[in-house]
C-alpha cells in the first residue's frame, strides 16, 4: 500500500509538470486565438445588433440591421452578383482543373509543368488584377488588339456591366486553375493502378476510363476541393478592389466588397457586421449542403 | 494504336496551350515594364519592348525627378517602391518567423503532451478555420485602432503573429507521426519537454516546418485586405497596398502602364524567385493537403 502511494506521487508530479509545460507551450497561440479570433467573433455578433459607426459608441438596435437587409436591394444585388461570380468561377475552374489534372496524370508528370501552372497562384491578387487590366485594356491591350486582328469588335471587359463580373471570374480561373489541378492530380495519383488495368482489359478507351473510373473514384477529393474553392470564391475582393471598385454601377459589387464599402467608406459598421454574419451563415450552409450532397467523407475505394 | 497516339498529340497540344496561357501574361508584364509609355500604342504588335528603356523602373523606385516622370507618362505623386519592398520584407519575414515558432510550440502541446481540455481547445482552434476572415476583421480593425496601432508594423502583423489555425493544424499532423520510442529514449536520458521539442521534434520536422514557413511567407507577402485597412501610411505601406494606390494615382486617360508593370514585376519577383528555388517542396505540400 505504502509502496504504491509512494510510486504514484512522482507520477502525479510528472503529470502536473506535463500540464504546466503544455499550458506554457500553448499560451502564445491561445492568446492570439482569444484576442484575434474568439473575442472579435463574439464582438462581431454584438456589433451586428448595434448602430456602431467607428467614432461614437453605438447603441443597441436589436434586429434593426437584419430588418434593413430585407429591403436593401444593393445587398440582394450583391448576393446575386457574388453567386454569378461563384458559378462562373467555380464551374469553369473545376472543369479546366480536371482536364489539366488528367493531362498531368496521363502525359506529363514533370514537376516543372506543375510548377509553371502554379505560378499565377503564388503571386498576389493585386498583381494579377493589374496585369490583366493591362492585357484587357480597351485601347492598346494585347487581347483587344488580337480581337481586332481577327476582325472581332473590341470589348470593354471591365466597363461593360454585362462583361465585368465574368471578366473578374475568368481572371481568377487563370490564377487558381493550376492550384486546383494540383489538388485533383494528387487525388488521381491515389487511385490504384489495377483499377485502370481492369478497365483497359475490358476494352475501355482512355477517355472512357476517365469518365467511368477516375471521376467516380475521385469524388471524395473533388468534393473537398469544391468546398474549399467555393468558400474562397465567395470571398472575392482583391481583383475587384483594384479594377472595378464594384462598378460599373453595381455590376461587380460582390458581397465582400459591399461589406468593406459599408464599413470603411460609409462607417456603417453595425450594418456591415450584420451582413458579414449573414455571409458566415451562408458559407456554413454551403459547406453542410455540399458535404451531404457529395458524401465527401465516404470513398468508393473503401 | 493510331487513335491512342492521336489522342496523345491532342493532349500535348492542349497542355502546351495552357502553359502558354499561363506564361504569356508574365512575359507581357516584363516586356511592358521595359517599354516607353509613349511608344506602347505604335508598337502594339511587337513582341519586343517598345523602345527599350529602364525608365519605368527608375520612376517607380523614386530615382527620377517629377518632371522626368511626367514626361515619361508617370504622375506627379511620388512613389518609392524601394521603401514598399522593404516594408513587405519586414511584414512577411516577421510574420513567418514568429508565427511558425509559436504555432510549432502549440502544435507540440497538442500532438505530444497530455493535458486536460486538450481536444476541446484544439477543436476550438479548428473551428476558427470556418469563420470567413471579414467577420473577425471588422472588430479586429476596431481593436487595432483603439490600441493606437494604425499605420504601425505591429498593427499590420499582430493578428497573424501569435497563431494561425492552419499552421497549428498543419504541424500537429506531422508531430503526431513522429515515433514515440525516440522520445521515450530521450526522456530516460533525463531530457525535459523543452529539450525534446528543440532537439528531437523540431530537427525531425525540419521539412514540414520549412514548407509551412514558405506558405506563410507567400500568404503574408500577398495579403492585401488587412494592410489596406491598417497600413496606408507611406512608412509602413506594403507592396500590395502601394500597387493599389499607384494604380489609383495614375492618370485615367493614359495610365502609366510601363510604370505599373515595372511595379508589379518588383512585387511579384521575390515570390517567383522563392517559388523557383523551393517550388518542389510547395508542390509536394499542396498535393499532400489535397489528400488529407
Amino acid at each position: 500500500m505504502t509502496l504504491t502511494r509512494a510510486a504514484r506521487r512522482p507520477l502525479l508530479r510528472e503529470r502536473r509538470r506535463e500540464t504546466l509545460y503544455a499550458i506554457a507551450f500553448v499560451l502564445p497561440a491561445a492568446i492570439g486565438f482569444v484576442a484575434f479570433y474568439l473575442t472579435p467573433a463574439i464582438r462581431g455578433v454584438w456589433l451586428s445588433f448595434t448602430s456602431y459607426d467607428l467614432f461614437t459608441p453605438g447603441e443597441f438596435v436589436g434586429g434593426a440591421n437584419y430588418a434593413k437587409v430585407v429591403d436593401d436591394h444593393v445587398f440582394w444585388n450583391a448576393l446575386l452578383v457574388t453567386l454569378e461570380y461563384v458559378v462562373v468561377n467555380i464551374g469553369l475552374q473545376t472543369a479546366v482543373a480536371l482536364l489539366l489534372a488528367a493531362l498531368m496524370q496521363r502525359l506529363a508528370r514533370s514537376m516543372v509543368i506543375r510548377g509553371i501552372l502554379l505560378v499565377p497562384y503564388m503571386v498576389s491578387g493585386v498583381v494579377v488584377a493589374l496585369l490583366w487590366q493591362w492585357l484587357l485594356d480597351y485601347q492598346i491591350g494585347i487581347v483587344n488588339n488580337a480581337l481586332d486582328f481577327v476582325g472581332l469588335p473590341r470589348q470593354s471587359f471591365f466597363g461593360d456591366p454585362a462583361l465585368a463580373i465574368v471578366t473578374v471570374a475568368l481572371i481568377n480561373v487563370w490564377k487558381s486553375m493550376g492550384y486546383t489541378a494540383l489538388l485533383l492530380f494528387a487525388g488521381l495519383q491515389a487511385i490504384p493502378k489495377d483499377v485502370y488495368e481492369a478497365a483497359a482489359i475490358d476494352g475501355a478507351s482512355e477517355v472512357k476510363a476517365f469518365w467511368r473510373v477516375s471521376l467516380p473514384l475521385l469524388r471524395p477529393v473533388l468534393a473537398l476541393v469544391l468546398i474549399v474553392s467555393l468558400i474562397g470564391s465567395f470571398q472575392i475582393f482583391d481583383t475587384i478592389a483594384v479594377t472595378t471598385k464594384g462598378g460599373p454601377v453595381n455590376a461587380t459589387r460582390v458581397i465582400y466588397y459591399y461589406i468593406y464599402d459599408l464599413a470603411f467608406n460609409r462607417y456603417d459598421f453595425g450594418y456591415a457586421s450584420a451582413i458579414a454574419l449573414i455571409l458566415f451563415v451562408i458559407l456554413l450552409g454551403v459547406t453542410l449542403v455540399q458535404l451531404r450532397l457529395t458524401r465527401a467523407n465516404r470513398s468508393d475505394l473503401a | 494504336m493510331n487513335r491512342i497516339r492521336a489522342g496523345r498529340v491532342v493532349g500535348w497540344v492542349v497542355l502546351g496551350l495552357f502553359l502558354l496561357i499561363t506564361l504569356f501574361p508574365f512575359y507581357w508584364m516584363l516586356r511592358t515594364s521595359f517599354s516607353t509609355n509613349g511608344a506602347l500604342p505604335s508598337h502594339a504588335n511587337s513582341f519586343l519592348p517598345a523602345e527599350t528603356t529602364v525608365d519605368a523602373y527608375r520612376r517607380v523606385l523614386g530615382l527620377s525627378s517629377v518632371n522626368e516622370a511626367l514626361r515619361q507618362g508617370g504622375s506627379t505623386a511620388t512613389v518609392n517602391f524601394w521603401l514598399y519592398l522593404r516594408n513587405s520584407f519586414v511584414v512577411a519575414i516577421s510574420t513567418t518567423v514568429v508565427q511558425t515558432f509559436f504555432a510549432a510550440l502549440a502544435a507540440y502541446a497538442f500532438a505530444r503532451l497530455r493535458w486536460p481540455l486538450r481536444n476541446f481547445v484544439f477543436t476550438l482552434f479548428l473551428a476558427a478555420l470556418m469563420v470567413p476572415p471579414i467577420f473577425t476583421t471588422l472588430p479586429n480593425f476596431v481593436l487595432i485602432r483603439d490600441l493606437g496601432l494604425l499605420n504601425t508594423f505591429l498593427g499590420i502583423v499582430l493578428p497573424n503573429l501569435l497563431m494561425s489555425p492552419f499552421a497549428v493544424f498543419f504541424l500537429r499532423q506531422f508531430f503526431l507521426n513522429i515515433s514515440h520510442e525516440i522520445e521515450e529514449a530521450a526522456r530516460l536520458d533525463g531530457a525535459g519537454h523543452l529539450r525534446i521539442f528543440f532537439r528531437i521534434i523540431v530537427p525531425m520536422s525540419a521539412a514540414p516546418i520549412a514548407t509551412l514557413a514558405i506558405l506563410t511567407y507567400v500568404a503574408a507577402w500577398n495579403d492585401y485586405f488587412w494592410p489596406l485597412l491598417v497600413g496606408q501610411d507611406e512608412n509602413v505601406r506594403v507592396l500590395t497596398v502601394a500597387l493599389g494606390i499607384f494604380k489609383a494615382q495614375t492618370p485615367n486617360g493614359g495610365p502609366d502602364w510601363a510604370g505599373l508593370m515595372a511595379a508589379t514585376v518588383i512585387a511579384a519577383l521575390p515570390v517567383i524567385v522563392l517559388f523557383t528555388l523551393l517550388g518542389k517542396r510547395v508542390i509536394n505540400s499542396i498535393q499532400f493537403s489535397g489528400l488529407k
